[in-house]
């Protein structure tokens, strides 16, 4: 054995690496970059599956929505909330000050432009996922007349920014826009 | 109080574990420096690669589970969902449907080269009956499995294999309609099978277990079939077979790979695209290839009761080999006779098989007939009475023997300074 590796010696000049230690060396990448490479194809299994990405987009007809009501829409098997403000209601969310807002963002940044009566939302709290009350005019609608969510009290307003915890975050704004006046295109 | 075991590992964590839980022991015992002939050929690797095969089917099947819909009016389309929608679900199921195949062919290498070199016999009885307990799970959990898909073949395939069972007499159709959970291959049967097909695995887990600690008990046999003598007659499992596998597992790696990434539906039937319809049975209807001698069995006798025993007959028949064989010496290399016939039994399961894969008629029928003779014959009559009259050839003393010898005369301290390599 010793004849062997001083031979070895002569080739790498490094005393202690010997042809075997390559060989163990290679033999071991090769197998991780296997494992690895196959692993990919069993985590990559347990994302959404093609059929689920496919962004199924809905529809979503205006006319039968009067001013002051919302409409709860299945989207993605997510709730959306398509709600008709009045003009008080776009008034109080465009007036208010951002200071007083825990996520500053104003009114003109969550409608369409010129579609101001219109309020397309995430109807998903974001303090736990809880799907907040609010688009019936029967619902509480919480202190800032938006939505209020029945299962820790957070509040929204009627752009659906939060305006009280434990919620950190405004509700999300799905993508959509409006393919005419009267209807909605989600997704 | 017992005495705590003493673990000699340095390094402290393992060491804390090894004392009050010696498995880093046992694995060090088993596989690393496990005793083991150190003349193995290749045909030793396949029980190592049969265990990989398990493996590989238990993880890719329990992944295709989560999309896998038991149900009669779903499960074609959740698996059309897992081939084409699904992430790499299309590599997952192949990589599970060839999985099968080479699960099987593994198993019946590893089967013919302890029928070759005589691994059955004393004292390797129950580790070779534990091994037939492994191909009767294989065969049941295969055929369940296959059922899934809920294809053509699948349907149709369930319906006969499930009608063996009404060739008993008296109780063969309340036995069917038990298997069925209705009058008919339906959505109970799916459900059950689904259920059986991920149980019985697990099932083969333990079994591989048992059959794996029978080997660690008696120890592995060898090419010359004779018994270890002193520790010269072997190395440690590890590195010698542990590397020695790990080339077999490249081979058998690029093997499966082919058969995933270029013909995955090689082995397939094209009638399984079409979902089950129980109004119509495909025109052609064959097992899966590893099934096919015993398909032949079955049909080739005109006795409806008769060919089913015949067809079981021909696995249990397995359970008896080691006393069926008279014969003392092990391997074949050292029974002249024994040497050339159990190849005219593998050509007779061969064309048995290829004879299950056609049409009852005409020559095949005869054909069929033939091998099941012999098959029968092999075990019945020719091996009992083989190993009274052969006349083996001289055994060598031991498995260091014939290594020097073959090779020529050696100076006494050759091996101590091997050649050195160019």
């Amino acid at each position: 054995m010793a004849d062997s590796s001083t031979a070895v010696v002569h080739h790498t000049g490094h005393p202690d690496v010997t042809k075997r230690d390559f060989l163990k060396l290679i033999t071991g990448a090769s197998a991780a970059i296997g494992t690895a490479a196959v692993a990919w194809a069993f985590i990559d299994y347990m994302n959404p599956a093609k059929d689920v990405l496919a962004l199924s987009s809905v529809e979503v007809d205006l006319t039968p929505i009067v001013a002051g009501q919302g409409i709860t829409v299945l989207w993605q098997g997510k709730p959306i909330f398509v709600r008709h403000r009045t003009e008080k209601e776009i008034k109080e969310a465009e007036d208010v000050r951002m200071s007083q807002l825990i996520e500053p963002q104003p009114d003109s940044q969550r409608v369409k432009p010129g579609h101001a009566q219109w309020i397309v939302l995430i109807g998903i709290c974001t303090h736990l996922g809880c799907v907040p009350l609010g688009n019936k005019p029967t619902d509480p609608r919480g202190d800032w007349g938006g939505w209020f969510c029945p299962c820790h009290g957070s509040q929204y307003d009627t752009s659906g920014r939060v305006r009280h915890g434990p919620a950190p975050a405004n509700l999300g704004l799905p993508p959509y826009a409006f393919e005419s006046d009267t209807k909605v295109k989600l997704g | 109080m017992a005495e705590a075991h003493k673990s000699e590992f340095s390094n402290p964590l393992v060491n804390w574990i090894d004392t009050r839980l010696p498995i880093f022991t046992m694995m060090q015992k088993e596989y690393g420096t496990f005793p083991t002939p150190k003349n193995f050929n290749y045909f030793w690797n396949f029980g190592a690669l049969a265990t990989v095969s398990l493996v590989i089917m238990i993880v890719t099947g329990i992944f295709l589970a989560m999309n896998y819909q038991p149900n009669a009016q779903l499960a074609f389309d959740s698996v059309q969902h897992i081939m084409r929608d699904v992430n790499y679900g299309w590599l997952i199921r192949y990589i599970h449907q060839n999985g099968a195949s080479m699960f099987f062919i593994t198993v019946y290498i590893h089967i013919f080269r302890g029928m070759y070199y005589g691994s059955y016999k004393s004292p390797r009885e129950l580790l070779w009956m534990l091994g037939v307990v492994i191909l009767l799970l294989m065969m049941a959990t295969a055929f369940m499995g296959y059922v899934l898909p809920w294809g053509q073949m699948s349907y149709w395939g369930a319906t006969v294999i499930t009608n063996l069972f009404s060739a008993f007499p008296i109780v063969g159709k309340p036995i069917v309609t038990f298997l069925w959970g209705g009058y008919s291959v339906s959505n109970p049967t799916l459900n059950r099978f689904f259920s059986l097909h991920y149980l019985l695995p697990f099932v083969l887990v333990g079994v591989v277990f048992l059959h794996v600690a029978a080997l660690h008990v008696v120890g592995s046999n060898n090419p010359l079939g004779i018994d270890v003598k002193s520790p010269q007659d072997t190395v440690p499992f590890h590195p010698y077979y542990t590397v020695k596998d790990s080339v077999g597992l490249c081979v058998f790696f690029l093997v499966y790979a082919i058969l995933v990434f270029f013909a995955p539906n090689f082995l397939g039937d094209v009638n399984n695209f079409i979902p089950a319809n129980p109004l119509q049975t495909p025109a052609d209807i064959v097992p899966e290839w590893y099934l096919l001698p015993y398909y032949a069995i079955l049909r080739s006798v005109p006795n409806k009761l008769l060919g089913v025993c015949m067809m079981f007959g021909s696995i249990l028949i397995l359970f008896v080999l080691p006393w069926l064989d008279t014969s003392k010496v092990r391997s074949a290399r050292f029974r002249p006779i024994y040497r050339q016939i159990i190849w005219v039994w593998l050509a007779a399961v061969i064309v048995l098989g290829v004879c299950g894969a056609h049409k009852p008629e005409g020559i095949w029928v005869v054909l069929a007939r033939i091998g099941t003779l012999y098959y029968f014959l092999h075990f019945l009559v020719i091996l009992p009475i083989l190993g009274k009259l052969e006349r083996p050839l001289p055994l060598p003393e031991s498995i260091s023997r014939p290594v020097i010898v073959g090779g020529g005369p050696m100076p006494s301290g050759a091996t101590a300074k091997p050649m050195e390599k160019a």
